[in-house]
Protein backbone atom coordinates (compact mmCIF):
# COMPACT_ATOMS: atom_id res chain seq x y z
CA UNK A 1 0.00 0.00 0.00
CA UNK A 2 1.46 3.45 -0.93
CA UNK A 3 0.43 6.19 1.94
CA UNK A 4 0.57 10.29 1.04
CA UNK A 5 4.23 10.51 2.41
CA UNK A 6 5.18 7.61 -0.05
CA UNK A 7 4.93 10.08 -2.72
CA UNK A 8 7.41 12.57 -3.77
CA UNK A 9 7.41 16.26 -3.13
CA UNK A 10 6.91 17.09 -6.96
CA UNK A 11 4.26 14.86 -6.96
CA UNK A 12 2.43 15.68 -3.98
CA UNK A 13 2.97 19.80 -4.43
CA UNK A 14 1.22 18.61 -7.71
CA UNK A 15 -2.13 17.21 -6.13
CA UNK A 16 -2.13 20.08 -3.81
CA UNK A 17 -2.30 22.52 -6.97
CA UNK A 18 -5.12 20.46 -7.95
CA UNK A 19 -7.07 20.35 -5.19
CA UNK A 20 -6.61 16.23 -4.78
CA UNK A 21 -5.88 16.45 -1.35
CA UNK A 22 -5.44 18.52 1.75
CA UNK A 23 -2.12 19.32 3.10
CA UNK A 24 -3.58 18.53 6.03
CA UNK A 25 -4.41 15.16 5.52
CA UNK A 26 -0.92 14.73 4.55
CA UNK A 27 0.83 15.98 7.60
CA UNK A 28 -1.40 13.23 9.18
CA UNK A 29 -0.40 10.73 6.61
CA UNK A 30 3.54 11.62 8.03
CA UNK A 31 2.52 11.70 11.53
CA UNK A 32 0.51 8.18 11.43
CA UNK A 33 3.66 6.48 9.71
CA UNK A 34 6.02 8.04 12.45
CA UNK A 35 3.41 6.92 15.24
CA UNK A 36 3.38 3.30 13.71
CA UNK A 37 7.35 2.76 12.66
CA UNK A 38 9.36 5.32 14.57
CA UNK A 39 9.53 3.10 18.06
CA UNK A 40 11.85 0.87 15.93
CA UNK A 41 13.68 3.25 13.79
CA UNK A 42 14.31 6.13 16.05
CA UNK A 43 14.78 8.62 13.78
CA UNK A 44 13.09 11.86 15.58
CA UNK A 45 14.39 13.43 18.57
CA UNK A 46 11.66 16.22 19.06
CA UNK A 47 8.73 14.88 16.80
CA UNK A 48 6.30 18.50 16.12
CA UNK A 49 3.14 17.17 14.93
CA UNK A 50 1.28 20.09 16.18
CA UNK A 51 3.19 22.91 14.26
CA UNK A 52 2.78 20.51 11.42
CA UNK A 53 -1.02 20.46 11.58
CA UNK A 54 -1.28 24.08 12.23
CA UNK A 55 1.18 24.35 9.11
CA UNK A 56 -0.79 22.78 7.36
CA UNK A 57 -4.13 24.00 8.00
CA UNK A 58 -2.96 27.53 7.59
CA UNK A 59 -1.41 26.05 4.24
CA UNK A 60 -4.79 24.60 2.68
CA UNK A 61 -6.58 28.11 3.78
CA UNK A 62 -4.20 30.07 2.19
CA UNK A 63 -4.10 28.05 -1.04
CA UNK A 64 -8.29 27.82 -0.92
CA UNK A 65 -7.47 31.81 -1.16
CA UNK A 66 -6.04 30.58 -5.07
CA UNK A 67 -3.00 32.76 -3.89
CA UNK A 68 0.31 30.91 -5.90
CA UNK A 69 1.96 28.34 -4.46
CA UNK A 70 5.75 27.48 -3.86
CA UNK A 71 7.30 23.79 -4.58
CA UNK A 72 7.59 23.36 -1.27
CA UNK A 73 4.51 24.56 0.39
CA UNK A 74 2.94 21.96 2.21
CA UNK A 75 5.39 19.36 2.29
CA UNK A 76 5.89 17.79 5.30
CA UNK A 77 9.68 18.06 5.81
CA UNK A 78 11.95 17.08 9.03
CA UNK A 79 15.07 19.08 9.98
CA UNK A 80 18.51 17.37 11.57
CA UNK A 81 18.38 18.57 15.34
CA UNK A 82 21.94 20.68 14.51
CA UNK A 83 19.84 23.54 12.55
CA UNK A 84 18.47 26.01 14.53
CA UNK A 85 14.38 26.44 15.10
CA UNK A 86 13.06 29.14 17.07
CA UNK A 87 11.43 27.64 20.31
CA UNK A 88 11.68 23.55 18.91
CA UNK A 89 14.43 22.48 21.44
CA UNK A 90 17.97 21.69 19.32
CA UNK A 91 19.94 19.33 20.94
CA UNK A 92 22.88 18.46 18.16
CA UNK A 93 22.46 14.87 19.40
CA UNK A 94 24.37 15.96 22.36
CA UNK A 95 23.81 16.16 26.31
CA UNK A 96 25.41 19.23 26.30
CA UNK A 97 22.61 21.20 24.79
CA UNK A 98 19.97 18.99 26.37
CA UNK A 99 17.34 21.65 27.25
CA UNK A 100 18.68 24.12 24.55
CA UNK A 101 15.92 26.51 22.59
CA UNK A 102 17.33 28.40 20.42
CA UNK A 103 15.71 32.03 20.02
CA UNK A 104 16.68 32.05 16.00
CA UNK A 105 16.03 30.19 13.14
CA UNK A 106 18.63 28.99 11.01
CA UNK A 107 18.10 30.71 7.56
CA UNK A 108 17.83 27.23 5.25
CA UNK A 109 14.29 26.76 7.52
CA UNK A 110 13.58 30.34 7.16
CA UNK A 111 13.46 30.01 3.72
CA UNK A 112 11.96 26.75 3.41
CA UNK A 113 8.93 28.09 6.47
CA UNK A 114 8.33 31.35 4.26
CA UNK A 115 7.72 28.95 1.19
CA UNK A 116 5.17 27.10 3.36
CA UNK A 117 6.84 24.11 4.78
CA UNK A 118 5.29 21.98 7.23
CA UNK A 119 8.05 20.70 9.92
CA UNK A 120 7.42 17.68 11.44
CA UNK A 121 10.12 17.06 13.72
CA UNK A 122 13.97 17.36 14.64
CA UNK A 123 15.74 14.06 13.81
CA UNK A 124 18.65 12.22 15.74
CA UNK A 125 21.96 12.62 15.05
CA UNK A 126 25.73 11.94 15.74
CA UNK A 127 26.70 14.32 18.09
CA UNK A 128 27.76 17.13 16.44
CA UNK A 129 27.43 15.49 13.51
CA UNK A 130 30.31 13.94 13.96
CA UNK A 131 30.09 10.28 12.70
CA UNK A 132 29.12 7.71 10.08
CA UNK A 133 27.17 5.69 11.56
CA UNK A 134 24.98 8.22 13.82
CA UNK A 135 25.64 5.66 16.54
CA UNK A 136 27.15 8.65 18.34
CA UNK A 137 23.78 10.33 19.49
CA UNK A 138 23.90 10.96 23.19
CA UNK A 139 20.03 9.28 23.16
CA UNK A 140 20.89 6.03 21.01
CA UNK A 141 21.24 4.92 17.45
CA UNK A 142 19.14 5.19 14.89
CA UNK A 143 17.72 2.14 13.15
CA UNK A 144 17.74 1.34 8.95
CA UNK A 145 14.41 1.20 8.07
CA UNK A 146 16.07 -1.60 4.93
CA UNK A 147 17.68 -3.75 8.29
CA UNK A 148 16.68 -2.61 11.66
CA UNK A 149 19.91 -4.60 13.17
CA UNK A 150 21.71 -1.83 10.52
CA UNK A 151 22.96 1.43 10.97
CA UNK A 152 21.15 4.25 8.67
CA UNK A 153 24.66 6.15 8.11
CA UNK A 154 25.98 9.27 9.76
CA UNK A 155 25.84 11.68 11.23
CA UNK A 156 22.37 12.78 9.17
CA UNK A 157 21.14 9.24 9.96
CA UNK A 158 17.84 10.73 11.25
CA UNK A 159 16.87 12.36 8.47
CA UNK A 160 17.89 9.71 6.01
CA UNK A 161 16.14 7.43 7.92
CA UNK A 162 12.92 9.30 8.05
CA UNK A 163 12.67 10.24 4.48
CA UNK A 164 13.30 6.01 3.38
CA UNK A 165 10.09 5.31 6.15
CA UNK A 166 7.68 8.30 4.92
CA UNK A 167 7.93 9.62 8.18
CA UNK A 168 9.39 12.63 5.75
CA UNK A 169 8.68 13.71 2.43
CA UNK A 170 12.00 15.34 2.60
CA UNK A 171 14.75 15.97 4.91
CA UNK A 172 17.76 18.60 5.69
CA UNK A 173 20.52 17.44 6.99
CA UNK A 174 24.39 18.41 6.83
CA UNK A 175 27.56 17.31 5.41
CA UNK A 176 30.83 17.79 6.46
CA UNK A 177 32.92 15.28 5.25
CA UNK A 178 29.55 13.08 3.91
CA UNK A 179 27.09 13.26 6.56
CA UNK A 180 24.53 13.65 3.97
CA UNK A 181 25.84 11.59 1.07
CA UNK A 182 27.05 8.60 3.26
CA UNK A 183 23.59 8.24 5.03
CA UNK A 184 21.86 8.76 1.76
CA UNK A 185 23.77 6.45 0.53
CA UNK A 186 22.92 3.48 3.03
CA UNK A 187 19.36 4.11 3.23
CA UNK A 188 18.11 4.33 -0.11
CA UNK A 189 17.33 8.03 -1.13
CA UNK A 190 19.33 10.99 -2.41
CA UNK A 191 21.58 13.13 -1.01
CA UNK A 192 22.58 16.07 -1.94
CA UNK A 193 25.68 18.11 -1.09
CA UNK A 194 25.78 21.16 -2.56
CA UNK A 195 28.88 23.68 -3.07
CA UNK A 196 30.20 25.18 -0.34
CA UNK A 197 28.38 28.39 0.20
CA UNK A 198 25.31 28.21 -1.67
CA UNK A 199 23.28 27.73 1.31
CA UNK A 200 23.96 29.67 3.76
CA UNK A 201 25.70 28.06 7.25
CA UNK A 202 23.69 31.14 9.69
CA UNK A 203 21.91 28.55 12.14
CA UNK A 204 23.76 25.39 11.15
CA UNK A 205 25.21 25.09 14.74
CA UNK A 206 28.90 24.84 13.56
CA UNK A 207 31.62 21.82 13.60
CA UNK A 208 34.19 23.05 11.24
CA UNK A 209 33.23 25.91 9.35
CA UNK A 210 35.73 25.59 6.00
CA UNK A 211 33.72 22.23 5.44
CA UNK A 212 30.04 22.65 6.90
CA UNK A 213 27.47 22.78 4.52
CA UNK A 214 23.31 22.37 4.15
CA UNK A 215 22.23 19.14 2.35
CA UNK A 216 19.21 17.69 1.72
CA UNK A 217 17.59 13.73 1.51
CA UNK A 218 14.27 13.10 -0.93
CA UNK A 219 13.28 10.37 -2.65
CA UNK A 220 13.86 12.01 -6.26
CA UNK A 221 16.93 14.10 -7.93
CA UNK A 222 13.66 16.33 -8.97
CA UNK A 223 12.82 17.09 -5.42
CA UNK A 224 16.59 18.15 -4.21
CA UNK A 225 16.61 20.51 -7.49
CA UNK A 226 13.34 21.93 -6.21
CA UNK A 227 14.79 22.34 -2.19
CA UNK A 228 18.07 23.40 -3.41
CA UNK A 229 16.17 26.23 -5.24
CA UNK A 230 14.48 27.59 -2.92
CA UNK A 231 17.31 27.73 -0.13
CA UNK A 232 20.32 28.88 -1.83
CA UNK A 233 21.51 32.25 -2.61
CA UNK A 234 23.41 35.42 -0.55
CA UNK A 235 22.64 35.82 3.39
CA UNK A 236 24.42 38.66 5.01
CA UNK A 237 24.41 36.46 8.06
CA UNK A 238 26.66 34.20 6.42
CA UNK A 239 29.68 36.00 5.15
CA UNK A 240 31.10 32.66 3.25
CA UNK A 241 27.33 32.43 0.90
CA UNK A 242 27.90 33.53 -2.52
CA UNK A 243 25.86 35.70 -4.44
CA UNK A 244 26.19 34.04 -7.67
CA UNK A 245 22.79 33.90 -9.34
CA UNK A 246 20.44 31.21 -8.70
CA UNK A 247 19.75 29.15 -11.83
CA UNK A 248 16.38 27.44 -11.86
CA UNK A 249 17.36 23.78 -10.70
CA UNK A 250 14.56 22.01 -12.07
CA UNK A 251 14.02 23.22 -15.46
CA UNK A 252 16.52 21.62 -18.40
CA UNK A 253 16.87 18.64 -15.06
CA UNK A 254 14.98 15.86 -17.81
CA UNK A 255 17.36 16.65 -20.80
CA UNK A 256 19.32 14.24 -20.49
CA UNK A 257 23.15 13.08 -20.87
CA UNK A 258 23.69 13.23 -24.70
CA UNK A 259 26.99 13.99 -24.94
CA UNK A 260 27.54 14.45 -21.00
CA UNK A 261 31.41 14.24 -20.17
CA UNK A 262 31.33 11.20 -17.60
CA UNK A 263 34.78 10.69 -15.51
CA UNK A 264 34.63 7.67 -13.56
CA UNK A 265 37.66 7.73 -10.67
CA UNK A 266 39.43 4.78 -11.28
CA UNK A 267 40.96 4.78 -7.84
CA UNK A 268 37.44 4.59 -6.27
CA UNK A 269 37.06 0.90 -7.13
CA UNK A 270 39.88 -0.64 -5.19
CA UNK A 271 40.50 -2.31 -1.77
CA UNK A 272 37.80 -2.05 0.92
CA UNK A 273 35.20 -1.35 -1.87
CA UNK A 274 32.31 -4.34 -1.15
CA UNK A 275 31.80 -6.57 -4.69
CA UNK A 276 28.30 -5.39 -4.42
CA UNK A 277 28.87 -1.43 -4.43
CA UNK A 278 31.16 -1.84 -7.23
CA UNK A 279 29.42 -3.51 -9.25
CA UNK A 280 25.89 -1.77 -8.87
CA UNK A 281 28.08 1.52 -9.54
CA UNK A 282 29.77 0.34 -12.63
CA UNK A 283 26.58 -1.07 -14.43
CA UNK A 284 24.85 2.76 -12.81
CA UNK A 285 28.21 4.26 -15.17
CA UNK A 286 27.41 1.84 -18.01
CA UNK A 287 23.34 2.58 -18.34
CA UNK A 288 25.04 6.65 -18.42
CA UNK A 289 26.86 5.32 -21.17
CA UNK A 290 23.86 3.92 -22.82
CA UNK A 291 22.23 6.79 -22.51
CA UNK A 292 24.62 8.68 -24.85
CA UNK A 293 27.00 10.26 -22.29
CA UNK A 294 30.62 10.03 -23.10
CA UNK A 295 32.34 8.11 -20.19
CA UNK A 296 36.08 8.01 -19.74
CA UNK A 297 38.58 7.31 -16.93
CA UNK A 298 39.51 10.06 -14.11
CA UNK A 299 41.87 10.69 -11.71
CA UNK A 300 42.25 12.92 -8.31
CA UNK A 301 45.70 11.97 -7.55
CA UNK A 302 46.03 13.28 -3.78
CA UNK A 303 42.38 11.88 -2.75
CA UNK A 304 44.52 9.32 -1.33
CA UNK A 305 45.10 11.78 0.97
CA UNK A 306 42.26 13.43 1.73
CA UNK A 307 41.02 11.72 4.71
CA UNK A 308 44.37 12.61 6.63
CA UNK A 309 44.00 16.13 5.81
CA UNK A 310 40.26 15.49 6.71
CA UNK A 311 40.73 14.51 9.99
CA UNK A 312 43.62 17.35 10.52
CA UNK A 313 41.04 20.41 9.35
CA UNK A 314 37.57 18.96 10.50
CA UNK A 315 39.19 18.56 14.14
CA UNK A 316 41.21 21.60 14.39
CA UNK A 317 37.78 23.80 13.02
CA UNK A 318 35.80 21.55 15.93
CA UNK A 319 38.64 22.10 18.63
CA UNK A 320 37.87 25.58 17.89
CA UNK A 321 34.11 26.27 17.40
CA UNK A 322 33.45 23.97 20.20
CA UNK A 323 35.58 25.94 22.76
CA UNK A 324 31.80 28.30 23.17
CA UNK A 325 30.01 25.16 25.78
CA UNK A 326 31.82 26.58 28.33
CA UNK A 327 29.09 25.96 30.98
CA UNK A 328 28.26 29.74 30.93
CA UNK A 329 25.89 31.31 28.08
CA UNK A 330 23.99 28.15 27.31
CA UNK A 331 23.77 24.62 27.56
CA UNK A 332 24.86 22.10 30.23
CA UNK A 333 27.10 23.60 33.45
CA UNK A 334 28.25 21.37 35.96
CA UNK A 335 29.19 22.93 38.80
CA UNK A 336 33.09 23.45 40.17
CA UNK A 337 34.42 25.19 42.95
CA UNK A 338 35.47 27.95 40.46
CA UNK A 339 34.85 28.76 37.05
CA UNK A 340 37.52 26.91 35.37
CA UNK A 341 36.50 23.40 36.80
CA UNK A 342 32.89 23.90 36.28
CA UNK A 343 34.47 24.25 32.59
CA UNK A 344 36.57 21.18 32.76
CA UNK A 345 33.74 19.55 34.17
CA UNK A 346 31.00 20.40 31.78
CA UNK A 347 32.81 19.62 29.06
CA UNK A 348 34.07 16.62 30.38
CA UNK A 349 30.38 15.19 31.61
CA UNK A 350 28.25 16.80 28.67
CA UNK A 351 30.14 15.68 25.44
CA UNK A 352 30.54 12.29 24.11
CA UNK A 353 33.80 10.38 24.02
CA UNK A 354 33.34 10.66 19.66
CA UNK A 355 33.43 14.86 20.35
CA UNK A 356 35.95 14.76 23.23
CA UNK A 357 38.49 12.53 20.63
CA UNK A 358 37.86 15.08 17.94
CA UNK A 359 38.46 18.00 20.22
CA UNK A 360 41.36 16.46 21.84
CA UNK A 361 42.55 15.78 18.29
CA UNK A 362 42.01 19.30 17.12
CA UNK A 363 43.90 21.07 20.16
CA UNK A 364 46.99 19.01 19.88
CA UNK A 365 47.07 19.40 15.76
CA UNK A 366 46.66 22.92 16.59
CA UNK A 367 49.01 22.84 19.72
CA UNK A 368 52.56 24.71 19.74
CA UNK A 369 55.39 22.35 17.90
CA UNK A 370 52.88 20.66 16.35
CA UNK A 371 50.66 23.43 13.65
CA UNK A 372 53.03 23.10 10.84
CA UNK A 373 53.57 19.11 10.67
CA UNK A 374 49.65 18.52 11.29
CA UNK A 375 47.33 21.76 10.86
CA UNK A 376 49.73 23.32 8.35
CA UNK A 377 50.28 20.26 6.14
CA UNK A 378 46.85 19.11 5.91
CA UNK A 379 46.06 23.03 4.34
CA UNK A 380 48.45 22.56 1.60
CA UNK A 381 46.91 18.83 0.72
CA UNK A 382 43.87 20.77 0.20
CA UNK A 383 45.55 22.86 -2.28
CA UNK A 384 46.42 19.51 -4.03
CA UNK A 385 42.87 18.28 -3.72
CA UNK A 386 41.69 21.69 -5.28
CA UNK A 387 44.23 21.29 -8.33
CA UNK A 388 43.34 17.60 -8.77
CA UNK A 389 39.39 19.16 -9.49
CA UNK A 390 40.12 22.06 -11.75
CA UNK A 391 42.10 19.39 -13.67
CA UNK A 392 39.55 16.50 -13.54
CA UNK A 393 36.51 19.15 -14.68
CA UNK A 394 38.98 20.42 -17.42
CA UNK A 395 38.07 16.97 -19.11
CA UNK A 396 34.76 15.92 -17.44
CA UNK A 397 31.13 17.51 -16.49
CA UNK A 398 30.63 15.26 -13.70
CA UNK A 399 32.77 12.30 -11.96
CA UNK A 400 31.69 9.17 -10.59
CA UNK A 401 32.34 7.05 -7.86
CA UNK A 402 30.66 4.67 -5.50
CA UNK A 403 28.95 7.19 -2.66
CA UNK A 404 30.76 4.53 0.10
CA UNK A 405 32.84 1.69 -0.04
CA UNK A 406 29.80 0.09 2.05
CA UNK A 407 26.33 -0.71 2.15
CA UNK A 408 24.62 -0.48 5.88
CA UNK A 409 26.83 -1.97 8.13
CA UNK A 410 25.61 -3.65 11.53
CA UNK A 411 25.19 -2.25 14.72
CA UNK A 412 27.98 -1.85 16.81
CA UNK A 413 30.23 -3.70 14.51
CA UNK A 414 32.59 -0.45 13.94
CA UNK A 415 31.72 1.58 17.01
CA UNK A 416 35.05 0.47 19.08
CA UNK A 417 37.29 1.34 16.18
CA UNK A 418 37.47 5.02 15.17
CA UNK A 419 40.10 4.43 11.85
CA UNK A 420 37.36 1.74 10.37
CA UNK A 421 34.91 4.09 11.11
CA UNK A 422 36.48 7.25 9.66
CA UNK A 423 37.18 4.88 6.34
CA UNK A 424 33.65 5.15 5.57
CA UNK A 425 34.10 8.71 4.24
CA UNK A 426 36.95 7.74 1.97
CA UNK A 427 34.97 8.65 -1.07
CA UNK A 428 32.63 11.87 0.15
CA UNK A 429 35.49 13.81 1.83
CA UNK A 430 37.33 15.20 -1.20
CA UNK A 431 34.39 17.15 -2.32
CA UNK A 432 34.28 18.56 1.10
CA UNK A 433 38.01 20.01 1.07
CA UNK A 434 37.20 20.91 -2.43
CA UNK A 435 33.96 22.78 -1.37
CA UNK A 436 32.36 21.30 -4.67
CA UNK A 437 28.95 20.10 -4.90
CA UNK A 438 28.01 16.35 -5.39
CA UNK A 439 24.82 14.04 -5.28
CA UNK A 440 24.47 10.71 -4.16
CA UNK A 441 21.29 8.67 -6.25
CA UNK A 442 20.61 5.45 -5.48
CA UNK A 443 22.02 2.61 -7.86
CA UNK A 444 20.66 -0.82 -6.55
CA UNK A 445 21.00 -3.34 -3.84
CA UNK A 446 23.49 -5.52 -3.21
CA UNK A 447 23.03 -9.35 -2.20
CA UNK A 448 21.84 -8.42 1.28
CA UNK A 449 19.32 -6.38 -0.98
CA UNK A 450 20.83 -3.16 1.04
CA UNK A 451 20.76 0.23 -1.28
CA UNK A 452 23.98 1.17 -2.92
CA UNK A 453 24.63 4.89 -3.52
CA UNK A 454 26.29 6.04 -6.84
CA UNK A 455 27.70 9.65 -6.47
CA UNK A 456 28.04 11.99 -8.89
CA UNK A 457 30.03 15.01 -8.55
CA UNK A 458 30.72 18.28 -10.27
CA UNK A 459 32.75 21.88 -10.58
CA UNK A 460 31.86 24.75 -7.96
CA UNK A 461 28.21 26.38 -8.58
CA UNK A 462 27.90 23.65 -11.22
CA UNK A 463 24.75 21.72 -9.52
CA UNK A 464 22.44 21.76 -12.75
CA UNK A 465 24.63 19.61 -14.87
CA UNK A 466 24.75 17.26 -11.77
CA UNK A 467 20.93 17.01 -11.54
CA UNK A 468 20.64 16.20 -14.76
CA UNK A 469 23.03 13.21 -14.80
CA UNK A 470 21.47 11.93 -11.29
CA UNK A 471 18.11 12.53 -12.75
CA UNK A 472 18.71 10.54 -16.20
CA UNK A 473 19.74 7.57 -14.29
CA UNK A 474 17.62 7.57 -11.79
CA UNK A 475 14.66 7.41 -14.61
CA UNK A 476 16.81 4.85 -16.38
CA UNK A 477 16.95 2.76 -13.50
CA UNK A 478 13.20 3.07 -11.97
CA UNK A 479 14.13 1.74 -9.00
CA UNK A 480 11.58 0.54 -6.51
CA UNK A 481 12.95 1.72 -2.92
CA UNK A 482 10.82 1.26 -0.71
CA UNK A 483 11.88 -0.75 2.41
CA UNK A 484 11.01 -3.63 3.59
CA UNK A 485 9.99 -2.40 6.93
CA UNK A 486 7.19 -0.78 4.75
CA UNK A 487 5.75 -3.61 3.38
CA UNK A 488 5.17 -5.20 6.63
CA UNK A 489 3.60 -2.03 7.95
CA UNK B 1 56.28 5.61 13.96
CA UNK B 2 54.03 5.62 16.91
CA UNK B 3 53.39 9.29 18.09
CA UNK B 4 54.06 10.07 22.10
CA UNK B 5 51.00 12.39 22.92
CA UNK B 6 51.20 14.35 26.32
CA UNK B 7 47.45 13.55 26.86
CA UNK B 8 47.47 15.61 29.99
CA UNK B 9 48.98 18.65 28.88
CA UNK B 10 46.14 18.28 25.52
CA UNK B 11 43.29 18.13 27.53
CA UNK B 12 44.43 21.15 30.00
CA UNK B 13 44.36 22.75 26.39
CA UNK B 14 41.02 21.55 25.30
CA UNK B 15 39.67 22.67 28.99
CA UNK B 16 38.15 18.90 28.95
CA UNK B 17 38.04 16.81 32.09
CA UNK B 18 38.90 12.91 30.96
CA UNK B 19 38.57 9.94 33.53
CA UNK B 20 41.94 7.80 33.83
CA UNK B 21 40.64 5.24 31.60
CA UNK B 22 39.34 8.19 28.99
CA UNK B 23 42.98 9.01 29.00
CA UNK B 24 44.29 5.43 28.45
CA UNK B 25 41.81 5.20 25.49
CA UNK B 26 42.47 8.28 24.11
CA UNK B 27 46.43 8.01 24.32
CA UNK B 28 46.04 5.03 21.87
CA UNK B 29 43.37 6.04 19.80
CA UNK B 30 44.88 9.67 18.80
CA UNK B 31 48.65 7.62 18.21
CA UNK B 32 46.48 5.11 15.36
CA UNK B 33 44.59 8.56 13.78
CA UNK B 34 47.70 10.45 13.92
CA UNK B 35 49.89 7.99 12.21
CA UNK B 36 47.49 7.92 9.73
CA UNK B 37 46.97 11.97 9.33
CA UNK B 38 50.89 12.45 9.18
CA UNK B 39 50.48 11.13 5.59
CA UNK B 40 49.78 14.77 4.87
CA UNK B 41 53.14 15.62 5.16
CA UNK B 42 54.32 12.71 2.55
CA UNK B 43 52.98 15.33 -0.46
CA UNK B 44 52.78 19.07 1.10
CA UNK B 45 55.90 20.20 0.00
CA UNK B 46 57.46 23.76 0.30
CA UNK B 47 56.22 25.63 -2.83
CA UNK B 48 52.65 24.44 -2.42
CA UNK B 49 50.60 26.73 -0.90
CA UNK B 50 47.98 26.58 2.27
CA UNK B 51 44.43 26.41 1.34
CA UNK B 52 42.11 27.93 4.17
CA UNK B 53 38.96 27.85 2.65
CA UNK B 54 37.64 25.92 -1.12
CA UNK B 55 36.08 29.29 -2.43
CA UNK B 56 37.35 32.09 -0.42
CA UNK B 57 35.97 35.44 -0.49
CA UNK B 58 37.26 38.59 0.78
CA UNK B 59 35.89 41.67 1.58
CA UNK B 60 32.33 40.64 2.48
CA UNK B 61 30.09 43.67 3.62
CA UNK B 62 26.28 44.44 4.43
CA UNK B 63 24.44 47.54 4.27
CA UNK B 64 25.62 49.58 6.89
CA UNK B 65 21.78 49.53 8.10
CA UNK B 66 20.73 48.81 11.94
CA UNK B 67 18.24 45.86 12.43
CA UNK B 68 16.61 44.57 15.37
CA UNK B 69 18.11 42.52 17.33
CA UNK B 70 17.45 39.66 19.84
CA UNK B 71 15.79 41.05 22.60
CA UNK B 72 18.46 40.32 26.10
CA UNK B 73 15.63 38.15 27.74
CA UNK B 74 15.76 35.88 24.85
CA UNK B 75 19.20 36.32 24.50
CA UNK B 76 19.52 35.25 27.90
CA UNK B 77 17.05 32.66 28.27
CA UNK B 78 19.19 29.18 27.67
CA UNK B 79 22.11 30.38 30.45
CA UNK B 80 22.03 28.11 32.95
CA UNK B 81 22.30 30.65 35.47
CA UNK B 82 21.35 34.15 34.89
CA UNK B 83 20.32 37.52 37.05
CA UNK B 84 19.80 41.16 36.32
CA UNK B 85 20.81 40.51 32.29
CA UNK B 86 24.15 39.12 33.11
CA UNK B 87 25.51 35.73 33.39
CA UNK B 88 26.57 34.37 36.44
CA UNK B 89 29.48 31.86 37.26
CA UNK B 90 31.49 30.56 39.87
CA UNK B 91 34.17 33.10 41.18
CA UNK B 92 37.01 33.73 38.83
CA UNK B 93 39.50 35.28 41.08
CA UNK B 94 40.21 35.06 44.70
CA UNK B 95 38.34 37.25 46.99
CA UNK B 96 40.52 39.90 49.64
CA UNK B 97 40.25 38.84 53.17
Amino acid sequence: MTDLCDLTGSELSAKLRDGEMTAVALAESAIARREALDGQVRAFLTPTPEVALERAAAFDTYLASGAPQSGVAGIPLALKDVLTTKGIRTTCGSKILESYVPPYDATAWTRLSGGGSVLVGKTNCDEFAMGSSNENSAYGPVHNPWDLDTVPGGSSGGSAAAVASGMAVWALGTDTGGSVRQPASLSGVVGLKPTYGRISRYGLIAFASSLDTVGTFTRSVRDAATLLGVMAGKDHRDATSLGADVPDYVEGIDAGVEGLRVGVLAEAFGEGVEPGVAASVRAGVDRLAALGAEVGEASLPHAEYALSAYYLIAPSEASSNLARYDGVRYGLRVDGDDSIEMMFRTRGEGFGPEVKRRIMLGTYALSAGYYEAYYGQAQKVRTLILQDYAAAFERFDVLVSPTSPTTAFPIGAKADDPMAMYLNDIFTIPANLGGVPAISVPCGLDSKGLPVGLQLTAKALDEAIMFRAAAALESDLGLDLRPPLLAAA
Amino acid sequence: MPVEIDIDHVARLARVQLTDEEKARMRDQLAIILAHAAKVGEVAADDVSPTASPIPQVNVFRDDTSEPSLPHEAAMANAPVYADERFLVPKIAETGS
